[in-house]
């Protein structure tokens, strides 16, 4: 091929340093690094300006004359917005973390058996249960908000966290039975044989053989389903009405009024709410190249 | 025989279902019930409280499409869905065609572009909709400074403008994804393939129009297909950004059933809403099902 020619193996040749010659490394492409950077830039430029209007006063935020960084940089925004009149931040920091929490435990409780009874028994019906959580995967808590209001209101259970809880539980099962099914399935089923044989039941090879094995798996659905529980908004809005149970991006939208918005508490809010699962997210994402759609198109 | 065929069948599933049922209990309380219940208090005549005042047939329907602003809202959903989702997808094509290539720093630009992703929706829209106020955005003081406007202008104040603003933030949040998703479809595609055209003297639009892009047509599909769901069921978009607009000229179906349930008070017609946006998602549903048959490898 032509471009191997130049790489074709020279004889080496000591050099002063005593090494073998080496053919010069690719060249090194940083005019693509300079557009990368133009890129991330772009996408950057909202949660900097976020990032910056959180250290800002209240009167700088409002001026109309805006100015790009701080003239008085008020890093006491982060500890008075705990405390205003228009919501109970903390309480609203507290519903996020148990919501997102206990939705997460549940998701796993619940997908980890049938993902792995799925990816090892052929049985009738097994299709259609995959089809059906396909499905779920399709719909939002959106489109059936209004029949969940319905529903909770009718068992009692509206404005609760525990409706929140089975509603993104419920939502999320999908991505993890799917991310978890396709885990297991590398899983050479001779090793769980091996295990049974050494006297141990199903469910003690599930959990000392076969569950250590797909820990990336589980980490994968437990921060993907944390995030996606951390940020959830609609349902939220229309089911959760009291102040003190609502999430923090239920929350937020308290301080942007029609005339005097508290933007640096809005800013302040977010960065506090974006920072972790930035990370979280940061940490899975050499898996959610591929990971997403690991269950459809297979 | 068939008798013992069915009865050893039934066993199967039978042993089946202690693996399985906490998920189906989730999905068939919080996702199949409501969207019964949904689709039969539909045809009821609600009181604002939730009392139900008898049977109404395709009243609520009637009442919700004899609307003179709904035909405005069925146009606003069509072009809101397919700009935003083909805007996103033929950045995303060029953003992970790019990121695809190798150069320094590619990691890092890859971690940027994932924020937005990560980020709760509501926030990121929030400060779009600081950055473009007419008085206090840094954004539409920068267009005034680089002479691109005159005068600062009201992008979020006029529901033509204020639309088209919510899709460029559609495109924003749902660029990172679809990214990540072509990503992974560019990442299957052999080598030895794309080599073997270099040595024919193909182009590079050649190469990329006749290899790659049909490579990428399960990718695409998943793209494109969850795209237009999520576009769809998107909620905090608009309602941080049109949702103080007077009337419903800014509105898609989805942010009218909001409107409905939350401003007007009319559950019974934000149910109606809420059944007609179900349809959708589930004639979307089929046809993704049809295009990328998910469960063919069984």
């Amino acid at each position: 091929m032509a471009t191997q020619v130049p790489l074709a193996p020279a004889p080496p040749v000591p050099t002063s340093a005593g090494r073998p010659h080496r053919i010069a490394a690719p060249r090194r492409r940083w005019g693509l690094t300079a557009v990368g950077a133009v890129i991330a830039f772009l996408f950057l430029i909202p949660y900097v300006v976020m990032l910056l209007g959180s250290f800002k006063t209240k009167k700088e935020i409002l001026s109309i004359e805006p100015t790009y960084l701080p003239t008085d940089w008020q890093p006491r925004n982060y500890v008075t917005m705990w405390d205003t009149p228009e919501t109970p931040l903390p309480l609203n920091l507290i519903s996020t973390i148990a919501i997102s929490a206990a939705a997460t435990v549940l998701v796993l409780l619940v997908a980890v058996p049938a993902a792995y009874y799925t990816s090892r028994r052929r049985f009738p019906g097994r299709l259609a249960f995959l089809f059906l959580v396909l499905i779920t995967q399709m719909l939002q808590p959106t489109v059936l908000a209004v029949g969940l209001v319905r529903q909770f209101l009718a068992i009692g259970i509206h404005d609760t966290w525990l409706a929140m809880i089975l509603v993104n539980a419920a939502f999320n099962l999908s991505f993890a039975v799917w991310i978890l099914h396709s885990f297991f399935a590398t899983i050479p089923v001779e090793l769980e044989e091996a295990a049974m044989l050494d006297g141990l039941s199903h469910l003690q090879v599930l959990r000392k053989i076969t569950l250590p094995l797909v820990w990336p798996g589980i980490v994968t659905a437990t921060i993907f389903t944390v995030v996606a529980c951390w940020n959830e908004f609609a349902a939220s809005l229309v089911i959760l009405t009291t102040d003190a149970n609502q999430p923090l991006s239920v929350a937020l939208t308290k301080f942007v009024g029609q005339y005097a918005t508290s933007w640096h508490y809005v800013f302040g809010i977010s960065v506090v709410s974006i920072v972790p699962v930035a990370i979280l997210f940061a940490l899975i994402e050499r898996r959610l190249v591929g990971g997403l759609t690991a269950g459809s198109v297979k | 025989m068939a008798t013992a065929g069915n009865g050893s069948r039934l066993k199967q599933t039978a042993s089946a279902l202690p693996w399985l049922s906490p998920a189906l209990a989730l999905i068939v309380a919080i996702v199949l019930f409501p969207a019964g219940v949904m689709v039969y208090t539909s045809t009821r005549d609600l009181s604002l409280s939730g009392v139900d005042r008898g049977g109404v047939g395709l009243d609520n329907y009637r009442q919700v499409f004899e609307n003179d602003g709904v035909p405005r809202v069925l146009l606003n959903t069509a072009i809101w869905v397919s700009g935003v989702v083909l805007v996103t997808v033929l950045i995303s094509l060029a953003l992970a065609q790019f990121l695809n290539k190798e150069f320094p720093g590619r990691r890092t630009i890859r971690l940027a572009i994932l924020i937005p992703w990560a980020a709760s929706v509501v926030m990121t829209t929030t400060v779009f909709y600081y950055m473009l106020e007419p008085n206090v955005g840094i954004l539409n003081k920068f267009l005034v400074q680089i002479h691109v406007l005159d005068e600062t202008f009201g992008f979020t104040k006029q529901p033509t403008s204020a639309l088209a603003v919510a899709m460029v933030v559609g495109v924003f949040v749902s660029v990172p994804f679809t990214t990540y998703t072509i990503l992974a479809g560019l990442q299957t595609i052999p080598t030895e393939i794309l080599e073997a055209a270099d040595v024919d003297g193909v182009s590079p639009w050649q190469r990329y129009t006749r290899i790659v892009l049909p490579q990428l047509r399960g990718a695409l599909a998943v793209a494109v297909i969850i795209n237009i769901i999520n576009v769809f069921n998107s909620l905090p978009i608009l309602r941080v950004i049109t949702g103080d607009l007077p009337g419903i000229e800014a509105d898609t179906t989805t942010s009218l059933t909001f409107k409905l349930l939350t401003l007007y008070r009319e559950p019974a017609l934000a149910q109606a809403l809420s059944v007609f946006n179900f349809g959708l998602v589930l004639v979307i549903i089929v046809v993704y099902m049809a295009v990328t048959r998910p469960l063919r490898e069984d």
